[in-house]
């Protein structure tokens, strides 16, 4: 059982056939997808860091409104790639029958899956790509350290991709995929390091977070990149974010197997 | 063009858990052949072309397709391979041009060739005029000739169609039984089913019947119809007059439902005869079909 789920897929460079697809959905709506992020870093910067910050004033000697931005940035990194691998793939997976579509091509299921994956990260980047300049016309990243933000956002997108298509290759249905997304998704938002040092709580919540929550090693990273203010730590970080996403890379890959090969 | 097998099962066995959906069937299909299976809903038509098409894995047996074994090439077979499913699957988030494109570039098929290749396909099933119209607002039909068209984009050597005209009209199926012969003369190698039995007997050079997950007869139509039926069928209305007086002449019938069915090899004479000693008020004379093959190696009852 566990022998299988972490059995080395064999992925193909077709993979990126599937990213392709995608990205031609996507492009040919970009005016819709173009403004969410947008709007989102301005609503998060006003309301969070401009209101709440007029009473916060600063955390750990930085203003408020220059703490969170990071977080904004690893919570729409997180976001991006979890929604488009669980609903977005369920949605081609299950009611487009796309991936059987494609399974009948030299494509395989393991190309399928990663392409979906690769897209998802994807997804993350570009978010990323359109929040910077607004971040930067607040003035609350520092240029060009935050423009680390970028591979960063692909490494996020990555982990929260194959977290995603996990809870996709198991969910009986569309609507259980609100579970994840409210039990997992919504307290890891805000309970990782996002608009308040986890420093804060008793000390067993920084353990879990530490351990259990992906994004917080994300808003970590982000953090020093955008200060920046860079320590050791960030190789700890790095190395988490690394080896969950490759195990979850393989395991979600052989889930989907498990499900769509009968 | 080499006249080896285009594909070669032998034992080839499907199990889902603990349903047999296919049990250790044996056929091959020759280069340039139209190859029907055929059979009722639920007999393993569907599960044979999946393991064929190398989606779904075989439970044991032998298989090979094109040359090659399904479980360990399957990429070097989806290549030169055209798939129609039964279960219609074409891209919602392109129009058809755009689905044919899409489709090319999941076989590396650089993107002008692609385009080009997908304005002839629509021109082959008629659908140029479409080109730019979006998925859902196709008809039935329509859907079913942008999936065949779908399936040549990589000009494949061999063709799989599972149910390629259920829920046609008939101007529709005709179209595509006319395509698939064009195909066919084009050299390629056409496997289908259907559980239409005059769709099997117009179209296919040899077929398989197969019903339960088992094959239970092959050869061509025509062959297989005078094995196991006859040439000509008599049909005359059952009531007590006609079946005493068909005892009583020495000949051999089936009751089937309110008909009785004398299968004979002069219809001529049966009817004949009828008419001068047994007075039948409603008869008719046919050549025998598939479909009473069919009837009688699966037999009558309705299954399920
Ligand atoms: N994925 C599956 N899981 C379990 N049973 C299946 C599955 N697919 C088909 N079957 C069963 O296998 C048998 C053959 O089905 P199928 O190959 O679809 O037949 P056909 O195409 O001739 O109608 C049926 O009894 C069907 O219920
Ligand atoms: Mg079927």
């Amino acid at each position: 059982m566990i022998r299988t789920a972490l059995q080395f897929p064999r992925v193909t460079r077709r993979a990126w056939n599937v990213w392709h697809r995608n990205l031609i959905v996507f492009v040919r709506t970009w005016k819709v997808n173009f403004f969410p992020p947008f709007i989102e870093a301005f609503l998060y910067l006003s309301a969070i860091g401009l209101g709440i910050g007029a009473y916060v004033g600063s955390i750990e000697g930085i203003p408020y409104i220059t703490y969170i931005a990071p977080a904004i940035l690893a919570i729409s990194v997180m976001n991006s790639a979890f929604f488009e691998c669980t609903y977005g793939s369920y949605v081609r997976m299950y009611y487009q029958k796309s991936f059987d579509a494609m399974i009948a091509t030299p494509l395989s299921i393991e190309d399928v899956i990663f392409g979906e994956l690769l897209w998802g990260a994807t997804r993350s980047v570009m978010y990323v790509a359109i929040m910077l300049p607004v971040l930067a016309a607040f003035n609350v990243i520092s240029l060009p350290a935050s423009l680390l933000a970028i591979p960063l956002a692909f490494l996020g997108g990555m982990m929260f991709a194959a977290i995603g298509m996990c809870f996709t290759a198991i969910t009986p249905g569309l609507e259980t995929l609100n579970y994840p997304a409210y039990l997992f998704i919504t307290p890891m938002t805000l309970f990782s390091g996002t608009f308040f040092p986890l420093t804060l709580l008793p000390p067993v919540f920084g353990y879990i977070a530490v351990i259990f929550l992906p994004l917080t090693h994300l808003v970590a990273v982000m953090r020093m990149s955008t200060l920046p203010a860079f320590s050791l730590s960030i190789l700890l970080n790095l190395a988490w974010m690394a080896i969950i996403t490759i195990v979850l890379c393989i395991v979600s890959i052989n889930l989907m197997k498990r499900r769509l090969i009968v | 063009m080499s006249l080896s097998p285009v594909i070669e099962a032998a034992g080839l066995t499907k199990a889902y858990g603990t349903t047999v959906a296919v049990q250790a069937i044996r056929f091959t299909v020759r280069q340039g052949e139209i190859f029907g299976f055929l059979g009722p809903n639920g007999a393993g038509k569907t599960t044979t072309m999946k393991m064929i098409t190398c989606v779904s894995p075989r439970t044991s047996g032998t298989l090979r397709v094109l040359g090659h074994d399904p479980a360990t090439a399957p990429a070097a077979i989806k290549a030169r391979l055209g798939v129609v499913p039964q279960e219609t699957n074409l891209d919602p988030d392109f129009t058809c041009h755009g689905n044919l494109v899409t489709y090319a570039r999941y076989f590396d098929i650089p993107q002008d060739a692609a385009e080009k290749k997908a304005d002839e396909l629509l021109a082959f099933v008629q659908l140029q005029d479409k080109r730019d119209v979006a998925i859902d607002k196709l008809s039935g039909g329509m859907k079913r000739r942008l999936i065949l068209a779908r399936a040549l984009v990589n000009d494949p050597d061999l063709l799989i169609l599972d149910e390629p005209t259920i829920g046609l009209d008939p101007q529709a199926r005709h179209l595509i039984w006319e395509r698939l012969r064009l195909l066919q003369a084009q050299g390629k190698t056409v496997v289908l089913t259907t559980h239409y039995l005059d769709e099997a007997a117009r179209l296919c050079d040899r077929l398989v019947i197969m019903d339960n997950g088992s094959i239970l007869v092959e050869g061509s139509p025509a062959e297989l119809v005078k094995r196991f039926v006859g040439e000509e069928i008599v049909e005359v209305e059952r009531n007590d007059e006609v079946l005493s007086c068909l005892e009583k002449a020495g000949i051999v019938f089936e009751i089937t439902g309110d008909m009785v069915q004398v299968v004979t090899g002069s219809a001529r004479d049966v009817a004949r005869t009828l008419f001068e000693n047994c007075r039948p008020r409603k008869m008719l004379t046919r050549p025998a079909t598939l479909e009473d093959v069919f009837l009688k190696l699966a037999g009558r009852a309705l299954k399920e």
